[in-house]
Formats: structure tokens, sequence, C-alpha cells
């Protein structure tokens, strides 16, 4: 009993200082959990990746952090407050097939569009907002294209778009999808140097990554993430071949036997 | 020739067009024309339960009808899709022709009780707008009038204000859910609007045909900017001229062939149809045209490139030089194509002619030399990448030359000799 009181405790004192705490969250799509029990409290201006193998749940880890795909139970905090609280310290790099590259836009517009919030409901895009956009596209060397239509972009110089476009809302808290995949070595350096800003910054940044090798190099702070948290922590101490071994590893099959039948029970149902 | 009846019926038209391509504008962006085609089918139910419910045929309650009706098609096929396991296709299938059919069954039944003709729910009635008339600001002007300006001034105010949302929503929904722009209310905002503009565009036009009003304008645009405000601007451009055209043509093309003149709210979406092929075949970027001519320009380039390469290995082997006709029939050149080529070769100073003969001018040699180095460059790099027989190098080789870039070349090597032993040439710098 004492136990449990503690631990509440520990959480809640987390919570309030850490940019964000995830608290025993569970998501399931249609009844079949994908995540389970996640509780981690993410540190403060460090460069965290999320890793896993396939279907480990690592986007919709953050995904469920934003609100854009619903809890099955657990919370999250951000700053000690609900995302609702604070969208505005959030930005997000979605994955780059998400979106349709045909649409009517320019570089500059989608950049722009990491200002929205800013501007509020309604209201017009500032000559500031523009600014501000062209100045985070030339963090990421691309003011050059700045009026391209995105199609004409390729996969690398999208990919920086969507950099720029995180970059011009300007949050403490920055959550990114697979930034790294499929893009050019131009790109990955260029992504690697805004990381690194970021975290001169004094800012916090999550990426979910698939490139195990690079990891050292990259990052700080490692959460090994397959259906629940095999390990979290800085990656000098947790980034070891056994937790590897248990995040990769057969030993998980089970895991995954049992959201089956899960799922298979609710329907039954 | 056009009485003012005529003008009215066109500027009814474009009014109504106008009004539907603007949500059209954002259907089409989002990959939903469909939901634009369902919605605008299912606005028939809901009309008909207001009649049945009121009795009469009050504005009001129609909107209110189809307003509900609309938004719950929507609802539908989102539902069905998520829970039934099917694509959005089906989905949308399976609402709209139901409740479409329903909305039949209904209007047969209303029929008892309201004035109403089937015919005029399918195909509209825009031929008889102007005779039904209300004052507005004391002046008597067609009901169709006000109730297709009304919706168009408020569509283009939702348009205006939502601009960035729709914008946002639209292009990457995910970031405008964590930034707070509830792109799932626009999506109903976006759906209640088409739905509101089906019914009021419901009376000139028809149920059916309001689709192509919503879809076809705005496609047109679509191939015409990549920009999106300008595609808004050329999707109403379009709606107006449909029109223009649409009731043009239906009063006097029929006439040529000895028949009345026909519906035009058909002819308005034959109309708005043949804008699209022709922006199809004009467009700046996915054009007919331009392909044709982009295709073109890359066959001269081809053709001039092996012009230089074959006069250049003439030279090295110290063979005679050839007469234009032979050249012709070395390179197994069209007659027309070469000639072009030809042309331009000389124009710019890269070969004369001197009696018929062609020769190379320091100029051409110039160009030649780096082709050919670039072509044995890569016999070098294919030979040591992918070992394969002599003929095919050349082969790929030749293809390969016409696309290098002077930086490709930079990264093929400084190989001195080609896989067949010939030399490869270095070019002199000026």
């Amino acid at each position: 009993m004492s136990n449990i009181k503690k631990q509440n405790v520990r959480h809640s004192e987390h919570s309030l200082t850490a940019p964000v705490s995830i608290h025993d969250m569970t998501v399931a799509y249609q009844r079949k959990p994908v995540l389970w029990d996640v509780d981690l409290d993410i540190p403060e201006g460090k460069l965290v990746t999320i890793v896993g193998p396939n279907g480990a749940g690592k986007s919709t880890l953050i995904k469920a952090a934003m609100d854009l795909v619903p809890k099955a139970s657990g919370l999250v905090r951000f700053y000690g407050k609900p995302f609702k609280a604070q969208r505005h310290m959030v930005s997000y790099v979605p994955q780059r097939e998400t979106v349709d590259w045909d649409f009517p836009i320019d570089a500059i517009g989608v950049v722009t569009m990491g200002r929205y919030s800013k501007i509020g409901w309604c209201l017009p895009v500032r000559k500031k907002d523009k600014q501000v956009a062209m100045e985070a596209l030339e963090r990421v060397g691309m003011e050059a294209y700045a009026h391209r239509q995105i199609s004409q972009l390729s996969g690398g110089q999208q990919q920086r778009v969507f950099l720029a476009r995180a970059l011009a809302q300007n949050a403490p808290i920055c959550f990114m999808d697979e930034p790294f995949a499929s893009v050019d070595a131009a790109t990955e350096r260029a992504i690697v140097e805004v990381l690194n800003e970021l975290k001169q910054a004094g800012k916090t940044v999550v990426v979910v990554h698939h490139d195990l090798q690079t990891v050292p190099e990259y990052f700080d702070y490692v959460i090994m993430l397959n259906m629940r948290v095999v390990a979290h922590g800085d990656v000098a101490d947790v980034f070891t071949e056994d937790n590897l071994r248990k995040t990769y590893g057969g030993r998980l099959t089970l895991l995954s036997e049992a959201a089956e039948r899960f799922a298979r029970q609710g329907n039954s149902h | 020739m056009m009485s003012s009846i005529d003008w009215w019926i066109i500027v009814i038209g474009a009014l109504c067009a106008s009004a539907c391509a603007l949500p059209g504008t954002l259907l089409v962006l989002r990959k939903m024309s469909l939901m634009g085609d369902a919605i605008s089918h299912t606005v028939l139910p809901g009309i008909a339960i207001a009649f049945l419910v009121t009795g009469s045929r009050d504005p009001f309650s129609m909107f209110v009808g189809a307003i509900v009706i609309g938004v719950l098609t929507a609802l539908f096929v989102h539902a069905i899709q998520k829970y039934g396991k099917v694509e959005i296709g089906a989905s949308i299938g399976i609402v709209f022709t139901v409740l479409f059919a329903l909305g039949l069954i209904l209007i047969r039944q209303a029929l008892d009780h309201v004035h109403m003709d089937p015919d005029c729910v399918l195909y509209g009635s825009i031929e008889f707008a102007y005779f039904e008339q209300d004052s507005l600001f004391g002046y008597m002007v067609p009901r169709s009038f006000i109730v297709n300006g009304t919706m168009l001034i408020v569509n283009a105010v939702l348009i205006v204000l939502f601009y960035k949302e729709f914008k946002i929503a639209s292009f990457d929904q995910a970031l405008a859910q964590s930034q707070g722009f509830r792109p799932e209310l626009m999506h109903y905002v976006l759906m209640t609007m088409t739905a509101v503009t089906a019914v009021a565009a419901f009376e000139s036009v028809g149920s059916i045909l309001v689709v192509a009003m919503f879809i076809v304008p705005p496609a047109t645009a679509y191939l015409l900017t990549d920009r999106y405000w300008m595609l808004i601007v050329v999707a109403l451009i379009v709606a107006c001229l449909s029109s223009f055209l649409g009731h043009l043509g239906a009063i006097t093309i029929p006439l040529w062939f000895g028949f009345n003149g026909t519906v035009t709210s058909g002819a308005m979406a034959v109309a708005a149809g043949l804008l699209f092929l022709l922006a199809w075949i004009c467009s700046p970027r996915h054009g007919l045209v331009v392909l044709i001519v982009n295709r073109i320009i890359v066959r001269l380039k081809i053709l001039r490139e092996d012009v230089l390469g074959v006069l250049w290995r003439l030279e090295e082997r110290e063979q005679p030089v050839l007469m234009q006709r032979n050249l012709q029939d070395l390179l197994r050149s069209n007659h027309l194509m070469f000639a072009m080529a030809m042309m331009s070769l000389k124009r710019s100073g890269a070969v004369q002619s001197d009696d018929g003969a062609i020769k190379l001018t320091t100029e051409g040699r110039n160009q030649a030399t780096s082709i050919v180095r670039t072509h044995r460059l890569w016999e070098v790099y294919l030979d040591k990448h992918f070992p394969q027989d002599t003929h095919q190098l050349h082969h790929a080789a030749s293809r390969l030359e016409h696309v290098t870039t002077d930086a490709m070349q930079e990264e093929l090597g400084t190989a001195t000799h080609d896989p067949h032993g010939s030399e490869v040439p270095k070019v002199e710098d000026e």
C-alpha cells in the first residue's frame, strides 16, 4: 500500500518538471493493444530517440502523446499539463508519406503552416511569419527552393521542408517521426545539424528512428520499445547488446500473440 | 441573338457553378470528389422529408432537411468505412445509393402533397428560373439569382475566413490536429457547405448535374495552376465560362441540326467537360501539348548530339566527309527531324556545310569531343561495374551520354581508353 503511494508521489513530482511525462499509457487499435503500460519521463534538453522493430508502436507512442490517436488508458503531461493546454509547446514532424506532395503549395507555404497556431483562427498570415518561415528554410539550406512547388522537390528536400516547418513552430519540445527515412546524405547531415542546434537551444527532441548504427552518434537518450518499454535511459547506459536482443528478439512474439487474443476476445464479446 | 432572359440564365448558372466550385476546390484537393457526388444525391431525401413534414416548398425547411441529411451522409460514410471494413469508395456507394433511392421513393409520396416535377429534381429548371421572381432591394429579380448569389457569398466568406484552416487540414491532418485546428470539425464544415450548396443549386441544375459543378471546374483549375489561391480563382473562371458557353451551346448548336434548344444544365456540364479537356491538352505542367513539345525537344537534342558524335568519329578515323543525305541515312532519322536538327546545328555554328558536305567547326568539335568523351567514359564505367558484352556497352552508353551532366561526367573518372581500345578524348580548356 505504502509502496503504491510512494510511486504516485514520485510520478506527480516528475510530471511537473519533465517536458513529457507518460503515465501507464496503453494504446489499442480496434481493441488490439499496440502499446502497453508505457510509463516514463522524457528528460529535458536531450536528443531522445525511440527505437524498436516494425510494429513496436514507436509512431503510436508519439501520436498518442499528442492526442492524435486515442489512449485506452493512462495519461501524458507536458511540463505538468495536458497536451490540450500545451499545444504551443510542441512541434511535430510527421512521416513524410502521410501528406499529399502534389498539393498545390510551395515550400515556404508548407513552412508557414508551422506558424498557424501562433497566428490563430481565421487571421491572415503576417509578414513576420513569412520571415520566420524563410529563416527556418535557410537553417535547413532550402532557401533557394522557397517558391518551388513541393512535388518538384526530391524526397530529402521535402523532409527538410518538414524540418523547417517544425523549426518555424519554435517550440521547446519537438517530435519527429522517422525524419531519416530514405533521405540522401546531405539531408541526413542537415537534420543532424538541426538536431544539435535544437539541443544547444535547450529544446527537447524526440525522434522515432530506425537506423540503430547511428543511435550512439546522434542521440543522448534512448527509449527501446517493443509494445512495452524494454529499456530507457542514457544511450551510454542502456543501448546495450543485451537490451537490443530483448527489443528485437523472439521473446516478444509471446506479447503480440497475447495482443491478438485480446483483439479476438473483444470481437467475440 | 440573346435575349435578356438568356443573360439572366447565364448569370444564374454562373452564380450557381461558382458557388459549387468553392467547396468543390476543397473536395478535389482532399481527394473526396465522390463525397460531393454522394452529398449532392443524398440531399434529395432531405428535401423530400422537408416536403412531407411541412407540406410546402418552404426553402428554409428544405435547407435544414438537406443539411441534416448531408452531415448524416458524411457520418455514415465515415462509420461504414471504419467499422464495415470496406474502402471509402464502397462506403460512399452504399450510403448514397440507398439514401438517394429513399429520396426518390419519398419524392413520389411527396408528389401527392406538393406540386413537384420529378424531372426537374434530376435536371433542374434553370430555363424557367427567370419566371419565378422575388424582390431584392426593391427590384424584381429571379428567385434563383438571390438563392445562388447568397450561396456564393456565404461560401466565399467561409473560404476566406477559414483559408488557413482548410489549407492545413487538407494538406496535413496530423499537424492541423496537433496545433488544435480541429481537422474533423473543418471536415464537417465542408460537408455542410457542400450539402447547403447542393440544395441551393438543386433547383437550377438538378441533383445529378450539380456534381459536375462541384468537381469539373476545380479539377480543370488543378491542371492549370499549382497555387492554392490561384486554384480557387481559376475554378471560378471556369465555372462562369461553363455557364456562358453551356447556355450559348444549348440555344444555338441543336438548331444547326434542326432540333429545338436543349437543357442548359446538361449543356453546362458538357461545356465544363470540354473546358477540362482543353485544359488537359494545353496545361503548362501536365498538358498534352507540353508533353509532345518536350518530347520533340528531347529528340532534337539527342539527334544533334548524335550528328556531332558521328562527325567527330569520322574525323577520328580520317574518313571522308559525308553529304547531309548520307548522314541522315546513317542515323536512320526521319527527314523533318533531321532537317530541324541540322538547321539548329548550322545556326549555332557547330557545323558548316561545304558544297553539301558537312563538317564540324572548332566550336562544334569541342562539343563533340565532350559527347564522345562522355560516351566512352560511360563504357568504361559500365564495363567496370556491370560486365557485359561490348555491343550492349555501346548501346547503353549511347543512351546515357544524352542525359549526363558535367558533374556526372567528372564522377565517371579519368580513364584514357574505353573497353574497345579507343582513346577517350580530352576536352580542351579555352
